[in-house]
């Protein structure tokens, strides 16, 4: 599903964040990527959602090499992968609903399919009956639901979060890491990004551990060749 | 995509436009106000022309030609000369007015009656009145037919009655320019006002737009309702331009009438014809949707998601 190798990115402006990165996560596969803030996590989500292209090395994700994949054909990429962030980026003036359908809406689906989805991805992070609520109205933890319930109402093959837990506190961001697993169980891929070992521990998922922009532990589970070549 | 999904997006970009504009009703009538003025400019200035057309529909026919015959040509010399002119390409009318029709007209018509009974013998030559076709007016047409008769043996002099109708015409012509130099300028500024309008909006939905591309929605996605946006303020800036010039014109009834009474004319100034409508509410749509478009073009790709 996500396949890296000797991936490097440079900023314009000369900082490198990435350097040589190599790994490979499979489908269905639960994975965090840890490391302290400035390690490169944001980067690389960056990267596999093609918010930026990599400088350097060949990147593949659902079947896409992202480095050159055409700017026209990005729209129907991102539409494969759902992101969550950790500002969770809810549109703030419009309802939970609105929000969760957005990526729908977007790919087109037909309002009753719209209607569905967006009430199932809300029942699964435990959110139904505020699809009225704007988001303000909703506490963080909620907030972060919402986000979530956005990132999976398309039915993303790939899921990947930046730090979804990092504003919520240790009861809520168990329970958010529940959910991921919950889908990682049905086949969808999930890349996490989090510096919280303690949630890392719990899970005990595969976990690649990047410092200053390069796999420096864990288990990046690189293809046979890429371990030859070494 | 499917053409279902296409009519929908189409749709909600249609219905999502619509709401924002009446969200914002005084940021909406002022910025309809300012493209309806400037559509009905030159709107204005073309019902000018077509009115002056209309209230001087006769000017064409007014334009004759007089040709006077060598004063030793008889009046079946004339008729001779008649019948050829009027196998003539351009000429529509030919009428001989022989000397004693000229002599008795002058009588009755200039008051010198007593005068001319002095005169022994008639001093008017035989005349061709000649009235050329609609199409054939032009100055350059009325010169070479003049020429072509002026070298007849038969002929003294060619008078040309047409030097009004020539100038007015021409002032018609000034005129037709000036519209369509005001279209221009007027069009370009109302590009201008929607491309900023635009532009605006853009950048108070920035939040809006990011998401939306985060979440796979390409640029035609995240453009189209800022071109429907576009297209309806032209819409009805065009709308609001068609009722001033309809309350102009009504303004304009009264007055104008009795003008054109005056000089025993019954004109009465019209309102925009289909046609003209047609290219007012065509051009404001168009005009909407490019300005929009230059807009949401330029300023949606700067806007690229940053996580």
């Amino acid at each position: 599903m996500i396949q890296l190798e000797r991936v490097s990115k440079r900023y314009p402006n000369g900082r490198e964040a990435l350097t040589h990165v190599s790994f490979f996560v499979d489908r269905g596969e639960m994975v965090f990527v840890t490391g302290r803030s400035g390690a490169g996590k944001s980067t690389l989500l960056k990267l596999i959602a093609l918010l930026e292209r990599p400088t350097r090395g060949t990147m593949t994700v659902n079947g896409r090499n992202t480095g050159t994949l055409k700017v026209r054909h990005i729209p129907a990429f991102r539409r494969q992968i759902g992101v969550v962030f950790q500002d969770h980026k809810l549109l703030a003036d419009r309802p939970v609903f609105d929000n969760v359908a957005l990526p729908l809406v977007v790919a087109g689906a037909p309002l009753k399919e719209i209607d569905k989805r967006v009430r199932a991805a809300l029942d699964q992070v435990g959110l139904l009956g505020k699809e009225r609520m704007v988001p303000v109205e909703l506490s963080v933890g909620e907030q972060q639901r919402v986000g979530i319930a956005r990132a999976v109402a398309g039915k993303p093959a790939l899921i990947v979060a930046d730090e979804p837990t990092g504003n919520l506190d240790p009861e809520l961001a168990v329970e958010v890491m529940r959910l991921f697993k919950r889908f990682s169980d049905v086949g969808v891929t999930v890349l996490v990004a989090t510096h919280d070992q303690h949630i890392v521990r719990e899970f005990g998922s595969r976990e690649i551990v990047l410092e200053s922009g390069e796999v420096r532990g864990g288990d990046p589970d690189p293809l046979p060749s890429l371990v030859a070549s070494r | 995509m499917n053409p279902a999904t296409f009519a929908t997006h189409h749709a909600q970009a249609l219905m999502g436009a619509l709401g924002r504009l009446a969200r914002a009703p005084l940021a909406t009538i002022l910025t309809l106000l300012v493209i309806g003025l400037a559509l009905a400019l030159p709107a204005a200035l073309g019902l000018l022309v077509t009115n002056a057309e209309v209230a001087t529909g006769g000017f064409s026919q007014a334009v004759d030609m007089s040709v006077y015959l060598k004063s030793g040509e008889t009046v079946q010399q004339a008729q001779r000369l008649a019948h050829r002119v009027r196998t003539m390409p351009g000429v529509a009318k030919v009428t001989v007015i022989s000397a004693a029709q000229g002599l008795r007209d002058f009588r009755k018509y200039s008051g010198f009656g007593a005068a001319l009974d002095a005169l022994t013998s008639n001093p008017l030559p035989n005349v061709l009145r000649i009235v050329p076709r609609p199409e054939a007016s032009s100055a350059a047409d009325l010169e070479r037919l003049r020429r072509d008769i002026g070298a007849w043996p038969e002929v003294q002099v060619v008078q040309l009655d047409a030097q009004w109708v020539l100038r007015f015409n021409a002032m018609l012509g000034v005129l037709r320019r000036l519209v369509l130099t005001a279209a221009v300028l007027f069009g370009a500024g109302v590009l201008a006002v929607i491309g900023n309008t635009i532009r605006l909006e853009i950048l108070n939905r920035h939040a809006e737009i990011e998401v939306t591309k985060l979440v796979g929605g390409s640029n035609a996605f995240v453009r189209r309702p800022f071109l429907y946006t576009g297209m309806l303020y032209g819409l009805g800036g065009a709308l609001l331009a068609w009722m001033i010039l309809e309350a102009v014109v009504i303004g304009l009834t009264g007055p104008v009438a009795r003008l054109a009474q005056l000089y025993g004319s019954a004109f009465i100034p019209t309102g925009l014809a289909a046609r003209q409508c047609g290219v007012l509410f065509g051009g404001g749509v168009v005009l909407g949707w490019l300005g929009a478009w230059i807009s949401a073009h330029h300023h949606l790709r700067r806007i690229e998601p940053r996580a």
